[in-house]
């Protein structure tokens, strides 16, 4: 992924609606129409977010006659591999943070703890 | 050089695991010691932990909550299955965002490394798309340092 389009995948991500239309789609194809029923959402607000989705490259579509349903795009699976140097980012800081609590912890204190 | 490696495994799995320069015993109390807990386990900048309830003992129960400055929060609460002082934990935790994610099964082990610990971290989530999902949540609460981090590379 370019680093365009990784911060127009973050950006994507960033909303909550999107996020669950991701999840949705990981378990299958989608068309507008089921992908808008749990969401209380008018099919042009939806179609709307798939855009974003589809530009940021989460997301392609097919032609089925009238239908266009949606899927996740492979590129999409392999931005949650990128994912995970995020998410380790954010432990990092906190191991980092425990790493300087423990220096500042004294041995063999086990006694005190209630 | 960082100490820290964080891998998926087969289909469900996310394995961690760091490298600590106290021994185990310590390691391990800052995983089940709340006045401990609260002081390390906030994410990125500007989050606290307010509220860190744990009954450390097998079967006990655990809830922690986060909040930042915005008045942003969620909360995680699960179940303590077994606990080998000073050598391994075993628990069940979920998150609320606030919707109930599915459950996260997680074995902790911390092992005398030379001087130090290796504490290796085991997740168990129920299918592939779960552990998606959690390893996006994950990165979600460290969006807001990403972005900066984004912003100064580009």
């Amino acid at each position: 992924m370019t680093m365009g389009n990784l911060d127009a995948a973050f950006a994507a991500l960033a909303d909550p609606t999107r996020r669950a239309i991701l999840a949705r789609l990981a378990k299958g194809e989608a068309t507008v129409m089921q992908l808008a029923k749990p969401f209380a959402m008018t099919q042009p607000a939806i179609s709307q977010h798939l855009k974003v989705l589809e530009e940021a490259g989460l997301i392609v579509s097919r032609v089925d006659g009238a239908r266009r349903p949606r899927r996740l795009a492979k590129s999409g699976i392999e931005a949650l591999d990128q994912w995970l140097g995020m998410l380790r980012k954010a432990l990092e800081k906190n191991y980092d943070r425990l790493d300087e609590m423990l220096a500042a912890m004294e041995p063999k204190k086990k006694g005190e703890a209630q | 050089m960082s100490k820290l490696t964080l891998k998926t495994e087969g289909d469900t799995h996310v394995v961690i695991t760091r490298r600590f320069a106290a021994p185990p015993e310590a390691v391990y109390r800052a995983h089940v010691e709340p006045e401990l807990i609260q002081k390390w386990m906030l994410g990125p900048e500007g989050w606290e932990m307010p509220v860190c309830l744990i009954e450390a003992r097998p079967g006990g129960k655990f809830r922690y909550e986060w909040k930042n400055a915005k008045g942003q929060g969620f909360h995680i609460t699960g179940e303590l299955l077994e606990l080998r002082p000073y050598s391994k934990i075993v628990h069940v935790e979920r998150m609320f965002l606030p919707e109930q994610t599915p459950d996260n099964h997680v074995e902790t082990t911390f092992e005398p490394d030379g001087k130090g610990t290796l504490m290796t971290m085991r997740m168990t989530l129920p299918n592939a798309q779960v552990r998606a999902a959690m390893l996006a949540t994950g990165m979600e609460s460290g969006m807001e340092t990403s972005y900066v981090r984004l912003e100064g590379i580009l």
